[in-house]
C-alpha cells in the first residue's frame, strides 16, 4: 500500500512542470548541470527511483531539496510532535465538548437544553477554521489580551489553535452523540432498565452510553484524519512551526523528498487510526464481536 | 562636608532628573523580534538566493565591505582598506589585524581565498556563483573549463593582504564585496561537519552576530559575537527571526507586540496604517521605502500580435498607472517610466512618452497605432492572454490592465494565472503573449536591469534581441569614467523603452510595520529613527531599541 503509494508520488511529484531549483532568475545553464549533480537529478529517473526506493527500506527518507542543511527525516522530527501535540489536543477537545453537549441534548430533547448546544453546533459545522481562527485572535488575543496571537513559544499558545481545530469537529460530534443518543434511548432495553426503577443516571452510563457514543466513535476516525490534515490551516494561521505547513509547501517548492514523506507519513498515519477505530467498534458493539 | 552637599544639593536634584533622561533613551532590554516571511532554505552564504537567508546572513557575516546602514555604501568590513589598481582590475585589500571566527579561531586572506574557491566550485553547486564571475577565471572555473583553483583571480598575498584581479573593471565591485555570496565561510568547521555545518551548534561566523537557536519554522536567534572586531558597537543582545508566511498572522503578532518589524503588510490594512500615521506620526508604524526594482509586463517579441511595436506601444500608452498604484497597491508606489528604478547609482532615465495616466493625446495615439497595425478599434485583433503567476494582488492588477485595454482599444485579452513554477517555464519557454514580471536588482548599478536582454541572455525571456542594444551594453561594460558609462546605460534604455520590449508599471517600495522604539544609529554613532534603504538590508549592528 505505501509502497504503491511512494511510487505514484515518486512520478507525479516528477511530471509537474519547474523543478526544484527554478526561480524568477534563472540559474545559468552550467550551474544547474552542478545542482542537478549533486542532487543526482541529472540520473535517468528509473535510477533515481531505484536509489530512492533503496533508501526507503532503510528507512531514510532522503535530503530535503529546498532545506539544504537537512534531511526529510530530521525535519519530520522535528515538526511531527508540534503538529501531533496541536491534532490531539484539538481531538481532546472536539471530543469532550461534542460528547457532552451531545448527551445533556439528547437528555431533554426539544428544550432550550437542547436547542442551544444544537444551534452552537451549527454555527460551529458551518464556519471553516480560517474564519473561527482570525476571530478567536481578535476577540481572545488582540481585544483581551489573554493570549498571544500567534507562535508556539508558551504553553498557552496552545489553546486558540487547538479550539480553531477543535470546534467544527466538536459540533459533528455533538450532533452525531444526541442522535445517538436518542436512538438509543428509545430502545426497548432501556425501557426495560427504566421499569426496573434504575435511577437516569445509571441507566445513561451504564446502559445508554456504549450504544450511545457508537456513531461518534466512527466519525472518530474521519476526524482524526480531518484534524491531521486540517491542521496545515490552522498551523499557517497562528505561525505554528509543525509538519501540516511543509505538507503543502513542498508541492509547492518541488521538494520531491519532501512531497513523499509527508505523503507516506500521513497515509501511514491515515491507515493507523482507522485501525484504531475498527478496534474500538470490536469493544463498544458486541453486534460486530459477533460477526 | 553637610554644607557642601546642601550647597550642592540643587544641582544633585538637577542632575539626578537629568540623568534617567539621559540613559532612557534606550530600553533596558535589547531584544529584537521581526517577522521574516518563509523559513530560511539555508543560512550558507555562499549558497543562499533569499531575501530572508540574506537578513540573517547580514548579521551573522561580514565580507571585505560592510554596509552603510541607510546609504549601502561600502564600508570597511573585515578589510580595514583597500587600494585599486589604475586600470581598475586589481584591488588590494588589506584585512584588519587579529580577525577572528566566533569561536575565537583566527580569520585571515587564506580564509577569503578559501571561500571564493569553494563558492566557484562545481562541487559546491552555487546557484548565486556568477556573482563571482566578475574576477579573473571566475566564470572558466566554473563552468569546469578551468580546473585549476589557483588561477582564479584571488590571492593571498600574506595573512593580512587580499590581491583580487578582476576580468575586466567592474565599477560594482566594491559593492558586492559586502553582498553574501562574498562572505568568508569558515573552513575547519565545513570540513568537519560538511553539509550540516550551518545547523544550531555547529556554525560558526565572522559577523557582529552569531548563530544561537535555529528551530525549523519557530524561530531563528542570533546573539552577540564576542570576538567581532567592533563589538563594542552593538546595542541588541537578542534578535529573534520569525518566519511568518501569512501576512494576516504577521500584521496580528505585531499589533499584540509580539513583533517589532514586520516584512510586509497586508494592502487592505495599509489605508488605515496611513491614516495612523497622519494623525499621530510620533507614533506612526507605517514605513514605505522606495526598492531598487520594477514591476512590469513582459512581451514576447517573436509572437504574434505582440511581435508589432506598434501594439505593444499601444497596449504601453492606455495603461493608467497612477491609478493601479492608487486603488490597487496602495503601498506608495510609484508610477513607472523607465525599467531602471530612478537614482539607480546616479543613473535615472529621463521621462518618454510613458506617464502616470494616459493623456486624450497618448489615447488617440494608440488607437491610431492600432489601426496603422491592422486592427481599427480592435477589429480582427487575436484572442491573447494576459499571464501571471498566482496571486490576488497580480490578479487584480491583470484585470484592471484588461479593462483598461477593453476601454481605449476595444480588444478583448484573456487573463490566465498559473502556478509559480508552471508560469517560470512558460516564460521561459515563451509560451505567451503578455506576461507579469517582476525585478529586484542585485546591485546597485543600472547593469543589473538592462543586462538581462542582451541577446540570448539567460534572463532574456522575451526574445528580443537588438545589436545595437547589445552593443551599449558591452561598452559600458569596459568604460571607466561613469559619466560615459551612464551615457550607453541611457543609449540602451531608449532602445528597449522605443522598442517596447516591457510596459514598465511601478517601481516597488518595501512595506513594513516598524515600531517606533525600533532606532538606527548612524556610522558615526548618532541615534535616530528607523530608516529603510534600497535592498531592504536589516543590519542590526546599527539598531537599538529605545524606551
Amino acid at each position: 500500500m505505501l509502497w504503491i503509494l511512494a511510487t505514484i508520488t515518486f512520478f507525479m511529484v516528477r511530471c509537474a512542470p519547474g523543478g526544484p531549483f527554478d526561480t524568477d532568475k534563472p540559474i545559468p545553464p552550467e550551474i544547474l548541470k552542478n545542482i542537478q549533480a549533486k542532487y543526482n537529478l541529472d540520473q535517468p529517473m528509473l535510477v533515481q527511483y531505484g536509489h530512492y526506493l533503496a533508501d526507503l527500506v532503510r528507512g531514510d527518507l532522503g535530503p530535503s531539496f529546498r532545506y539544504a542543511n537537512r534531511t526529510v527525516n530530521e525535519i519530520i522530527a522535528e515538526t511531527l510532535p508540534v503538529s501531533a501535540q496541536l491534532g490531539l489536543l484539538g481531538f481532546l477537545f472536539a471530543l469532550s465538548i461534542g460528547l457532552i453537549s451531545g448527551m445533556l441534548a439528547s437528555s431533554k430533547p426539544n428544550s432550550l437544553r437542547d436547542y442551544v448546544p444544537m444551534g452552537l453546533s451549527l454555527l460551529g459545522v458551518c464556519m471553516p477554521s480560517f474564519v473561527i481562527g482570525p476571530l478567536l485572535v481578535l476577540v481572545f488575543a488582540l481585544w483581551l489580551g489573554w493570549f498571544n496571537t500567534s507562535g508556539w513559544e508558551e504553553a498557552s499558545d496552545r489553546v486558540l489553535p487547538a479550539l480553531t481545530l477543535g470546534i467544527m469537529y466538536a459540533a459533528y460530534f455533538s450532533r452525531l452523540a444526541r442522535v445517538g443518543f436518542l436512538d438509543i434511548l428509545h430502545q426497548d432495553f432501556i425501557k426495560t432498565a427504566k421499569a426496573k426503577g434504575l435511577s437516569a443516571g445509571r441507566i445513561f452510563f451504564r446502559h445508554a452510553f456504549k450504544g450511545g457514543v457508537l456513531p461518534a466513535t466512527t466519525f472518530g476516525g474521519l476526524a482524526m484524519s480531518g484534524i491531521v490534515c486540517g491542521s496545515l490551516v490552522v498551523e499557517t494561521i497562528f505561525n505554528i512551526p509543525g509538519l501540516g505547513r511543509f505538507f503543502v509547501q513542498s508541492a509547492m517548492n518541488r521538494d520531491y523528498t519532501l512531497v513523499i514523506g509527508t505523503a507516506l507519513l500521513y497515509a501511514t498515519l491515515l491507515l493507523i487510526m482507522n485501525l484504531v477505530v475498527d478496534i474500538a467498534y470490536v469493544y463498544l458493539d458486541p453486534r460486530v464481536r459477533h460477526d | 562636608m553637610k554644607n557642601l552637599i546642601s550647597k550642592l544639593s540643587p544641582l544633585l536634584i538637577c542632575l539626578s532628573f537629568a540623568w534617567p533622561a539621559l540613559a532612557a533613551q534606550l530600553a533596558d532590554k535589547q531584544e529584537i523580534r521581526i517577522g521574516n516571511g518563509t523559513e530560511p532554505r539555508e543560512l550558507d552564504p555562499a549558497i543562499s538566493t533569499g531575501v530572508p537567508e540574506s537578513h540573517i546572513e547580514d548579521n551573522l557575516f561580514e565580507g571585505l565591505c560592510s554596509y552603510d546602514p541607510f546609504t549601502l555604501a561600502p564600508l570597511p568590513g573585515a578589510a580595514e582598506s583597500w587600494q585599486i589598481s589604475a586600470d581598475a582590475t586589481v584591488y588590494t585589500f588589506k584585512l584588519r589585524p587579529n580577525l577572528k571566527w566566533s569561536d575565537g579561531k583566527p580569520l585571515d586572506a587564506n580564509d577569503f581565498v578559501y571561500s571564493w574557491r569553494r563558492t566557484l566550485d562545481p562541487k559546491t553547486a552555487s546557484e548565486y556563483a556568477y556573482q563571482l564571475y566578475y574576477i579573473k577565471n571566475g566564470a572558466a572555473f566554473n563552468k569546469g573549463k578551468l580546473k585549476d583553483a589557483t588561477q582564479l583571480g584571488v590571492v593571498a598575498k600574506d595573512a593580512r593582504t587580499l590581491v583580487v584581479t578582476l576580468e575586466r573593471p567592474t565599477p560594482y565591485f566594491l559593492n558586492l564585496t559586502s553582498f553574501h555570496t562574498l562572505y568568508p565561510v569558515p573552513r575547519h568547521v565545513i570540513e568537519k561537519h560538511k553539509q550540516g555545518w550551518t545547523k544550531e551548534g555547529n556554525m560558526v561566523s565572522n559577523g557582529p552576530y552569531k548563530l544561537a537557536e535555529w528551530r525549523i519554522n519557530k524561530h531563528i536567534k542570533i546573539v552577540p559575537n564576542p570576538h567581532y572586531w567592533d563589538k563594542e558597537r552593538l546595542k541588541i543582545k537578542v534578535a529573534y527571526f520569525m518566519p511568518i508566511e501569512n501576512e494576516n498572522t504577521e500584521e496580528k503578532a505585531f499589533v499584540s507586540g509580539q513583533l517589532h518589524m514586520t516584512t510586509t503588510v497586508p494592502s487592505i490594512k495599509i489605508p488605515y496604517y496611513k491614516d495612523l500615521k497622519k494623525r499621530d506620526p510620533k507614533r506612526a508604524v507605517y514605513q514605505s521605502t522606495p526598492m531598487l526594482g520594477t514591476y512590469y509586463y513582459r512581451f514576447n517579441v517573436t509572437k504574434k500580435p505582440t511581435d508589432d511595436q506598434r501594439v505593444r506601444k499601444a497596449l504601453s500608452l492606455t495603461i493608467d498607472r497612477r491609478l493601479i498604484v492608487d486603488k490597487i497597491t496602495k503601498g506608495d508606489q510609484v508610477p513607472a517610466w523607465s525599467f531602471v528604478p530612478p537614482n539607480t547609482a546616479g543613473y535615472t532615465y529621463p521621462r518618454t512618452y510613458i506617464k502616470d495616466s494616459p493623456s486624450q493625446q497618448d489615447l488617440a495615439t494608440a488607437q491610431q497605432l492600432m489601426k496603422a497595425a491592422g486592427y481599427p478599434n480592435g477589429k480582427g485583433f487575436p484572442k491573447i492572454d494576459l499571464l501571471y503567476n498566482t496571486s490576488e494582488g497580480h490578479k487584480k492588477i491583470a484585470v484592471a490592465i484588461q479593462q483598461m485595454w477593453k476601454k481605449h482599444l476595444g480588444i478583448e485579452i484573456g487573463i490566465l494565472n498559473q502556478e509559480w513554477k508552471v508560469y517560470l517555464n512558460t516564460v521561459r519557454a515563451l509560451n505567451y503573449n503578455v506576461s507579469r514580471g517582476g525585478w529586484i536588482g542585485d546591485y546597485l548599478d543600472p547593469n543589473t536591469f538592462l543586462n538581462m536582454y542582451v541577446t540570448g541572455g539567460g534572463h532574456n525571456n522575451l526574445g528580443f534581441s537588438n545589436q545595437q542594444y547589445d552593443n551599449y551594453i558591452k561598452m559600458a561594460a569596459s568604460e571607466l569614467d561613469h559619466s560615459k558609462r551612464l551615457q550607453y546605460f541611457r543609449k540602451a534604455e531608449d532602445i528597449l523603452i522605443e522598442e517596447v520590449a516591457i510596459i514598465p508599471i511601478y517601481f516597488y517600495t518595501n512595506n513594513s510595520l516598524i515600531s517606533p522604539k525600533v532606532k538606527m544609529y548612524s556610522v558615526d554613532g548618532k541615534l535616530q529613527n528607523w530608516a529603510g534603504n534600497l535592498s531592504d538590508r536589516i543590519l542590526l549592528k546599527y539598531y537599538a531599541i529605545a524606551k
